[in-house]
């Protein structure tokens, strides 16, 4: 009788146990997912901009045809890159080069720098760029609370039942991550 | 952060038992010398249920009144908005309503009952006289605040000390309009002014009051704050020039009030200005750690 209630008191408490485990698991997922999506909200916000920006430029450049181009071959590869950190990390830094070069043409046709339109879409860019950055250090601190569950004792005995395995981060590459260089 | 949460919300319902048991004890106390015990201790349960009902539906509303909060409009205030939003993003946190208080004095706070129902308001002295990575550590420390629950606890705190605050003013000015006795010499039988009775009860109930805030809004919250800030910020040299420029700032916000002093993020009323009893009740309500010990701290990250 006695052993009986020790097995099931044991039982409750292995459930309970695991129970917890399982439900921390599938909040760290989840929130790694909501963080994923959260940076496709922003890549998809900039993606919007770019054709109008595209318009405002040519109106003022015209001729600097290899920098508009460029961006919208980069907006071209971003909307057909594959969903996956890797890809989309490599999209995103082709992106941020095109745009920066854009940006860089303000500088060189005072007319384009004082239109309206362009001054509120590069604030409007600039400020999506930097939602961008942040939603990836959202994702990077998810992933990492993600896959310390996933990888420390005892969490991983309930992970490797779920079959769930570690996520990549989202790193931005060595040519993001230095200034441009600024010629004179 | 888990546990940081629960014991916040721990610490949220304490409070709201402490405040109405020292308000049912004060009405009961009252109700004795008065010689109508019951009743006087029902109308306190009453007074203080609707404070304690109020200050979890109603507080954050009120504390942004109190401090003269306008919404910050999206077009003028665009950068501040960006800033606020892209700072949820890193932290998750859904984005909170944007309030400005019109005020010279650099200073800030957040308050509301969870993070889907939370403001954070920042003075114009503050937008003025801070740069753009100075203000994101200051908008990071109050969306810490918000994340772990603090706000809670310090906004109902906010109510509580201000009824307090409130009903021992007017008992002090009631005692004093009776010439300082309870009991006027030439008055016609013993008409006694009850007031009274409830004006000593508080001068004695306040400073314990002031001590059970000081527990609940324990001064490690603040610290705590500007650590997950920078975890937010990833910049701590951001908050430590803010939290530097605040502190050789002297201009006192005269947006605060006794009540509101511990939300802020920098003492308001530094003392300088201000009149002997304020800044005696001000000593009574300290809730903030000093700002050089605050920054030493983050000197260390």
């Amino acid at each position: 009788m006695i052993a009986l209630i020790i097995v099931i008191v044991l039982v409750v408490v292995v459930l309970l146990v695991g129970v917890t485990m399982y439900n921390g698991l599938i909040r760290s997922k989840n929130q790694v997912e909501n963080a994923w999506s959260q940076i496709d909200v922003q890549l998809k916000r900039r993606l919007d901009l770019i054709p109008n920006l595209v318009e405002t430029v040519k109106g003022y450049a015209a001729h600097e045809r290899q920098t508009l181009e460029g961006v919208i071959q980069a907006r071209n590869a971003a909307i057909s890159a594959p969903d996956t950190p890797e890809a989309q990390a490599s999209a995103d830094n082709m992106m941020t080069g095109a745009l920066r070069q854009i940006f860089a043409l303000g500088e060189a046709y005072p007319d384009l720098k004082a239109n309206q339109n362009f001054l509120s879409l590069q604030e409007e860019l600039s400020a999506t760029e930097g939602r961008v950055a942040y939603a990836r250090q959202f994702y990077n601190d998810s992933v990492l609370s993600y896959n310390n569950k996933i990888e420390s004792v005892p969490t991983n005995i309930v992970a490797s039942m779920l079959k769930y395995s570690q996520r990549e981060y989202f790193e931005a590459d060595e040519a993001a991550r230095t200034a441009p260089d600024i010629e004179f | 952060m888990f546990e940081l949460i629960r014991a916040n919300k721990r610490r949220s319902v304490a409070l709201i038992v402490g405040f109405m048991l020292v308000v049912m004890l004060v009405g009961a106390a009252i109700g004795v010398l008065v010689g109508n015990g019951v009743v006087f201790t029902l109308i306190a349960i009453v007074i203080s249920g609707a404070i304690a009902f109020t200050s979890y539906w109603k507080a954050d509303k009120i504390a942004l009144r109190v401090s003269r909060a306008v919404p910050a409009d999206p077009q003028q205030y665009q950068r501040l908005h960006n800033l606020v939003e892209g700072l949820c993003i890193a932290g998750g946190l859904p984005k909170p309503g944007v309030y400005i208080v019109d005020d010279p004095a650099p200073n800030a706070f957040a308050t509301g009952r969870n993070p889907n129902h939370a403001a954070i308001a920042v003075t114009t002295g503050l937008l003025d006289k801070l740069n753009r990575v100075e203000l994101e550590g200051v908008v990071a420390h109050e969306l810490s605040h918000i994340r772990n629950y603090d706000i809670l606890v310090s906004t109902l705190a906010v109510t509580m000390v201000g009824a307090v605050a409130l009903v021992t003013d007017l008992a002090i000015r009631m005692m004093w309009w009776n010439g300082g006795r309870v009991h006027r010499r030439g008055d016609h039988g013993d008409s006694s002014n009850p007031l009274a009775y409830l004006g000593f009860a508080l001068l004695v109930v306040a400073p314990l009051i002031a001590k059970a805030m000081q527990a609940t809004i324990s001064r490690r919250r603040e610290t705590l704050a500007d650590v997950s800030a920078c975890q937010l910020t990833r910049y701590p040299p951001g908050l430590i020039s803010a939290l530097e420029k605040l502190k050789e700032d002297t201009t006192v916000t005269h947006s605060a009030s006794t009540a509101t002093a511990h939300l802020w993020i920098e003492q308001p009323m530094s003392g300088v200005g201000d009149d002997g009893k304020l800044s005696k009740v001000h000593k009574m309500f300290e809730t903030h750690p000093p700002l050089d010990e605050r920054i030493a701290l983050l000197r260390e990250l």
